[in-house]
């Protein structure tokens, strides 16, 4: 069985900038994949490619097992698109944008649509010019969950929701994947990442940079952890696989506090916290990191050439 | 209201930043025009006697003064350049005012580029107070430049100015009119509509007043500025009232623009329909929805055009027997004089027609620019089919326009005249330049194709048959360039015979160069 999503080695310019280089994704069916990348790192070239609006220049692009550009118009009966800044017609309703949309890509189902526009809230008579950008959004939504694909592509699909809206988006995508669809989701919103996507790629400067479950990213990475101690406990300074340790004494009413804060690779934690129980803890905590330092890790500068390594592992 | 204002001059330099070419090929193009009008009336109308059966002619002239007005001082000279000339001139130079306000405010707002500007220090009434004074001075520019062209040759003094002031005033009173529209509705569309709808209910209640040598014609100010009379007894005071009446309108744009909303108009959208109607859901039904207003305005535009042209045919006989250089004008060499006007006629709406089917072509970039095309073509939508289902609109639309430009000016000629005999051939005239006028949509189609961002140049081809049809003779267009023209390969019916081969390579030709456009768009990238 080929997986929905399939690109390998893809390059995509525009004039002398190189919006795609070497992009390689893959995506199995019946996932949630996370796109992750600042702006600009190439996630929406990458869904137009898939759309077959961009002709790659080079490298393999399968959708569905199919050419997505040369069977466009084929795949797109199975596929339903959400971009991130939807544009609608000034003088046609929400409803008939809907149902132009729905009808172009080969029927939809009335009952869902009716039961998709209570849920996001939408008046569908109002003409396209009077929508704010949430409900231009949720247009494009109504008319993509309200149709039967089995593969998804949003493209930062939730910009300008309100976090209701953004609640109702995380069920329907739930339910699309319960039935079987397959989903990419780009976004910029972590948490909103976190809570859906079985698997993340995250993208740099047109290439896949990071590639793997959301646990198996994590485990690549660091663990934080803030202690406060009896004792100062310095000697944290000198381990191996601590980074950046902060130190912070205070002298309280209660006596003397020694806060410190650091990073630590996962097989590091044992001594660090064994220097720590040495040093009296008197509170502790620690948590994995979140998407938001994965993230900010992975563009921070001064950290990036430490996680190029990481290329290439899925 | 100084703070409500303020900015205003950051938005002036954005505006003359932005309409840099825009603006400058208006004035040459509206000042050629006066130019090339004065060129040909002095040459026609050479002789005292000429001059003479000329004003004699425009008095008995219904559609003469419907739609240049009132004839004053049309027994010299300079009394007929401007009377030929001012009709357009004004039309053009309230287009021009009209335009440029309704871009620079009503547009900005409704695409959201003006709420990053009001964030700014702008105050509420920047946006529209610059946009009225690059208008207005666009508007004087026009003037100065039409009072230089009479100037020039030779006309008085006093009376060039005071012609050139009345051209500058009315665009004034239509930039005041446009930023009042503007601030109604919250739709660019509806503003130029209010606008251009003013524009011809003024011309059209100045027609009438003329025809009917009433009152009526009090009420237009395009009737008021024929009472200054430049080139007889000049009275400044009409000049005044407009002037007046521009201020009043312009008052109450303020008074608009500080009771609303940004980004709202006056006139709240009425909510429309949940549904799609049934005819929504395929290439054809979509660009018919978004096109429908379009061909029904062009062609309600080119009917009437039409009606005027065929109910001057009787007149023109009369008016060719004042003065023979007439016929010149539209190249009558011993054929039927009537014949050749029609032939001409049909010409004349035709060239101007094209306008319709290019930018209903260019729509087609318009909805990639905009992200629409994405959205349809995310469906299961074949490219060629989007393409093709909005040619077929292009196509049928221009088609019916032609027939209904034939159809309109020979019954209206068969209605004034009693003689139906020429109502076939007009109308079979004006069928015989539809490969003409699906040729240069054609080539509007092979550059969305190929060379999408310059898709505009499209403008260019109707530009320049437009000219050559009106001023080719005039400008003395070497033959090789007049040939460019498709227009020029077809039989000038029916005073010619009809010739079926330049028909069917012109057909031949539209269909090859658009199917080369729908095949450089379908391997091209989108948006």
């Amino acid at each position: 069985m080929n997986p929905p999503i399939e690109l390998r080695d893809v390059v995509k310019t525009f004039g002398h900038v190189r919006a795609l280089d070497g992009l390689d994704l893959a995506v199995a069916e019946g996932e949630v994949h996370g796109f992750l990348g600042p702006n600009g790192s190439g996630k929406s070239t990458t869904m137009r490619v898939l759309l077959g609006l961009l002709r790659a220049d080079s490298g393999t692009a399968r959708l569905l097992g199919g050419d997505p550009w040369s069977e466009a118009a084929q795949l797109h009966r199975r596929v339903a698109y959400v971009p991130g800044d939807v544009s609608l017609w000034p003088n046609l309703t929400g409803g008939e944008v809907i149902d132009l949309l729905g009808r172009m890509r080969g029927g939809l189902d009335k009952t869902r649509r009716a039961e998709l526009l209570e849920r996001f809230e939408l008046d569908p008579r109002k003409k396209g010019r009077t929508y704010s950008k949430g409900n231009r959004q949720k247009v494009a939504l109504v008319a993509a969950f309200a149709s039967d694909a089995d593969l998804y592509l949003l493209d930062e699909p939730t910009s300008g929701l309100d976090p209701i809206m953004e609640v109702r988006f995380q069920e329907c995508v739930r339910e699309v994947k319960a039935r079987g669809a397959t989903v990419l989701l780009s976004s910029h919103i972590l948490a909103e990442v976190e809570a859906l996507c079985d698997r993340v790629s995250i993208i740099r400067a047109g290439a896949i940079v990071q590639s793997g479950t959301l646990d198996g990213l994590r485990h690549l990475t660091r663990t934080t952890v803030v202690a406060e101690t009896t004792r100062p406990a310095t000697e944290l300074s000198g381990l191996r696989g601590v980074h950046t340790p902060t130190f912070t004494d205070d002298a309280g009413p209660h006596g003397e506090h020694h806060r410190v804060s650091f990073d630590v690779d996962t097989d590091a934690l044992e001594g660090a916290v064994t220097v720590l129980r040495d040093a009296g803890i008197r509170a502790l905590t620690a948590h994995p990191p979140t998407l938001e330092e994965l993230f900010l890790r992975q563009y921070g500068d001064e950290l990036s050439d430490a996680d190029g390594d990481v290329v290439g592992q899925r | 209201m100084r703070g409500a204002a303020v900015g205003t001059h950051h938005l002036v330099r954005l505006i003359l930043r932005r309409d840099r070419i825009r603006l400058p090929l208006w004035l040459v193009g509206i000042t050629a025009l006066i130019a090339g009008s004065a060129e040909s009336i002095i040459a026609v109308y050479d002789t005292a006697e000429k001059q003479a059966g000329y004003a004699v002619t425009v008095e008995s002239s219904g559609a003469g003064k419907m739609l240049n007005g009132l004839p004053y001082d049309v027994d010299t000279l300079a009394g007929i350049v401007a009377y030929e000339a001012t009709s357009t001139a004004t039309v053009l130079v309230a287009l021009m005012a009209i335009f440029l306000v309704v871009r620079h405010t009503r547009a900005e707002e409704e695409s959201g580029r003006a709420e990053l500007l009001r964030a700014t220090v702008t105050g509420r009434h920047a946006a529209t107070a610059a946009a009225v004074v690059v208008a207005s001075l666009a508007s004087v520019l026009a003037g100065a430049l039409d009072a230089a062209v009479f100037a020039a040759y030779g006309f008085d003094a006093v009376g060039s100015l005071a012609h050139g002031a009345s051209l500058a005033a009315i665009g004034v009173f239509f930039t005041a009119v446009a930023a009042a529209a503007a601030q109604v509705t919250a739709s660019t569309r509806a503003a130029l509509g209010i606008s251009g709808g003013v524009l011809g209910v003024a011309f059209v209640v100045r027609g009438v007043g003329a025809l009917a040598d009433s009152w009526v014609a009090y009420l237009s100010p395009l009737g008021w500025v024929q009472k200054v009379r430049p080139f007889g007894p000049i009275d400044w005071t009409w000049l005044a009232v407009l002037l007046l009446a521009t201020v009043a309108v312009l008052a109450f744009t303020v008074y608009l623009t500080a009771h609303r909303d940004a980004g709202a108009g006056l006139i709240q959208p009425r909510p429309g329909s949940p549904r799609a109607p049934e005819s929504l859901g395929t290439a054809v039904g979509l660009a018919w929805r978004l096109q429908r207003g379009s061909v029904l305005g062009w062609g309600v535009g080119l009917v009437v055009a039409a009606v005027v042209f065929g109910s001057v045919g009787r007149e023109v006989i009369s008016m060719v027997e004042d003065n023979p250089a007439i016929a010149d004008y539209f190249a009558a060499d011993g054929a039927g004089i009537i014949e050749s006007y029609f032939a001409f006629a049909v010409l004349m709406i035709a060239v101007v027609a094209v306008a319709f089917p290019v930018s209903s072509v260019l729509r087609l970039r318009a909805e990639e620019e905009a992200g629409r095309a994405e959205a349809v073509l995310a469906t299961a939508l074949p490219r060629s089919r989007w393409i093709l289902g909005s040619l077929t609109v292009t196509v049928l639309g221009s088609v019916a326009h032609l027939l209904a430009i034939g159809v309109a000016m020979g019954a209206t000629h068969g209605l004034v005249s009693g003689d139906w005999s020429l109502f076939g051939p007009v109308l079979g005239a004006s069928a015989q330049l539809i490969p003409a006028v699906l040729l240069i949509a054609a080539i509007a189609a092979a550059l969305f194709g190929w060379l999408p961002r310059l898709a505009a140049l499209a403008w260019a081809v109707v530009a320049f048959a437009v000219l050559q049809a009106y001023l080719g003779e005039l400008l003395r267009f070497p033959d090789w360039l007049s040939d460019l023209s498709p227009f020029r390969h077809l039989a000038a019916m029916p005073v010619e015979e009809l010739q079926v081969a330049p028909v069917v390579v012109l057909l031949a030709l539209a269909c090859l160069v658009s199917a080369a456009g729908v095949i450089g768009a379908r391997r091209r990238d989108i948006g």
